[in-house]
């Protein structure tokens, strides 16, 4: 699903230039639900932009769904994440003047979906994270864990191949930080291919595969022991 | 074209200007204003012109008046400052060869006091031919004007204005074949005109035939004055040269002389209040379309302010699939519909304010100075195209700046 080949991506500092990726390796393949772990200024947002095609690598080999990404117009990056890629932001990323409804259905405008199969698409998939009866609020009228199911809605609505989750549950308590990671597991399960950024350790460890990132390197990539659950 | 149409467009424009109402309106303030001055001024002009129109409508516009004075100049064996008269038979022989000319009306007038039972006054008596009412039309109240009956046999009858009559009469007493004693020689009411706003030469107050002024204040074949209309189709003011040129022969004055006859173009002083009035609507088009102009760059500024302002939301649609023009389209569709929303609003205020005026000027009757303020459809509708047209151009400016945004920085944007 996700390949990449020695990607390297710098950011001019200045005179200077910021090497923040140095040359990654990385292989999803379609159905994994994956963690990339690191602190702060590790390089994993940068990764997750390269990834989410809103910023370009400088060199080195990315393939999405078999296609290789390279100096990519805005246009076609445009279509290419409405196709193949869901968001899931740290802070929502709502439109607060839309209603929860609305703010699902968005993608599927862009799409070019009318406008009564977009509202009734948006409103299974707001019933699928539990707020359907929430459909007509707008995101100041939702909770914190509310408005980022509104979000996750929103990722899955054009039946994405990938879901990217930027620190997914970094603005909520750990109440319902485990809620929408059970809502991303859900969403795993059902097949689709799951990337979490993260710093947590906790929330790393609910994925199947932890990737450790540090100054622009991969530290570690491994597997995840599940204990289970009697 | 098909975003146009689509119902989504509409939609998601009318949730941006809905979200910051008082912004919304603020935005629109300038063009509102600018529209609104416009349709205003220009219905005001057209009223002006309108009124001027009905005043000076019945007054023959390609018209001259012709005078004598003094020479300025000594010719043929003639001393300067002689008194020039004009005569009946100059009249005839300027009809008859200039071919321009239409009508050639010899008039004369006194100043005299008039007496009618108990009330009294002094008023210009005219002397006058029937042809003076086909040059300038007379709203008769009452009776008639002079007809070729009254010239041939000198009969003394009088046509009175609407001033005269009240002054002399009681209130409702019908005039017509009542007597009124001018100069100590009574005369008999034959008609009353309506008084008009405009008096272009002499004031009129009451006209007798001009056979009976001749010889009643024995004039002889001196003629006061004579006015003078140019067929349609010819220039006043070369006729007005032409006149003086076959007066000063027939009168032995030296071709250069200015000063031996003196005129009056009435045809002149219409084009130049036509110009003038020209003019007015010119500098209101213009103050109108600075102001709407001002007005759109106010709606370009405050979009480009708010494209800043929502560098996120723009971050957000992008990451979400919004292709590059989708976004440039929307701006640019809230530019204009910005535009021509205050345009729409600033007509029908400006519409109303006409109305109002209108309203107002009926009210005042014959004072009133605007008639039928309006503007025409064509001016309202080139309006509009161009506050459509100035509205894509000036949106233009924050869409390219909001599609400079990278997504990335967009979404960075705390």
């Amino acid at each position: 699903m996700i390949q990449i080949k020695n990607l390297h991506k710098s950011y001019p500092m200045g005179k200077d230039s910021l090497h923040v990726l140095k040359g990654l390796n990385l292989h999803i393949k379609e159905g994994e639900f994956v963690s990339i772990m690191g602190s702060s200024g590790s390089g994993k947002s940068t990764l997750l932009n390269i990834v989410g095609l809103l910023d370009e690598h400088d060199d080195g080999e990315y393939f999405l769904n078999g296609q290789m990404i390279e100096k990519l117009d805005e246009k076609k990056a445009a279509i290419l994440r409405n196709k193949f890629l869901g968001f899931v932001f740290q802070s929502f990323n709502l439109i607060s003047y839309k209603t929860a409804l609305e703010n699902v259905a968005l993608p599927l405008y862009y799409k070019g979906v009318g406008r009564k199969d977009r509202l009734k698409i948006a409103m299974d998939y707001l019933d699928k994270v539990g707020l359907k009866d929430w459909a007509n609020h707008l995101p100041n009228e939702l909770s914190g864990g509310q408005k980022q199911r509104v979000a996750i809605a929103r990722a899955l609505v054009t039946k994405p191949k990938v879901v990217l989750a930027d620190e997914p549950t970094g603005a909520l308590d750990s109440t319902t930080s485990d809620s929408v990671m059970e809502m991303l597991k859900e969403i795993n399960r059902e097949g689709m291919t799951v990337f979490v950024i993260t710093h947590e350790e906790e929330i790393a460890e609910q994925t199947d595969r932890i990737v450790r990132l540090k100054d622009g390197i991969i530290i570690s990539d491994e597997k995840v022991k599940h204990k289970i659950k009697a | 074209m098909k975003t146009i149409f689509d119902i989504d467009t509409w939609q998601e424009i009318y949730g941006v200007l809905r979200k910051n109402v008082m912004r919304t309106i603020i935005t629109i303030i300038g063009v509102m204003w600018g529209i609104y001055l416009l349709v205003t001024l220009l219905g005001a002009a057209k009223g002006f012109e309108n009124k001027f129109n009905k005043d000076i409508g019945d007054l023959a516009t390609n018209s001259v008046f012709v005078w004598g004075q003094s020479t300025g100049m000594a010719f043929g064996g003639f001393q300067e400052g002689r008194p020039m008269r004009l005569k009946l038979s100059d009249a005839q022989v300027i009809k008859e060869q200039i071919i321009e000319i239409e009508h050639v009306v010899p008039r004369n007038q006194n100043q005299k006091h008039v007496v009618r039972k108990f009330l009294d006054g002094d008023y210009s008596i005219s002397g006058d031919y029937p042809l003076l009412n086909e040059v300038t039309p007379k709203a008769l109240l009452y009776g008639r004007f002079i007809n070729g009956n009254d010239i041939d046999l000198s009969r003394k009858v009088a046509v009175i204005s609407q001033d005269v009559y009240e002054e002399l009469f009681e209130i409702d007493e019908y005039p017509i074949g009542e007597f009124i004693e001018i100069s100590k020689i009574n005369y008999k009411v034959v008609g009353v005109f309506k008084r008009t706003n405009m008096n272009m030469g002499p004031g009129d107050a009451i006209h007798i035939p001009f056979t009976t002024f001749q010889k009643v204040f024995n004039q002889g074949d001196n003629i006061g004055w004579m006015m003078i209309t140019g067929k349609p189709e010819f220039e006043i003011i070369q006729i007005e040269a032409d006149v003086k040129l076959l007066l000063k022969n027939l009168h032995n004055v030296h071709p250069d002389d200015g000063r031996a006859f003196g005129s009056f173009n009435l045809g002149e002083m219409f084009g130049q209040v036509t110009g003038f009035l020209t003019g007015m609507q010119f500098l209101t088009i213009f103050v109108g379309i600075s102001t709407l102009i001002a007005g759109i760059f106010a709606i370009g500024n405050i979009l480009l302010i708010t494209v800043k302002e929502r560098t996120k939301e723009i971050g957000i649609r992008r990451a979400l699939g919004a292709k590059p023009w989708e976004i440039q389209t929307q701006i640019i569709m809230e530019s204009v519909v910005l535009s021509l929303f205050a345009g729409i609003l600033g007509i029908i205020g400006g519409g109303f304010t006409l109305f109002l005026v209108n309203m107002g000027m009926k009210n005042m009757g014959d004072q009133a100075f605007l008639l039928n303020s309006s503007v025409d459809i064509t001016t309202i509708l080139l309006a509009l195209f161009t506050l459509v047209f100035l509205g894509t151009l000036i949106g233009l400016i924050p869409a390219t700046r909001a599609v400079k945004i990278k997504p990335i920085e967009a979404l960075r944007d705390e």
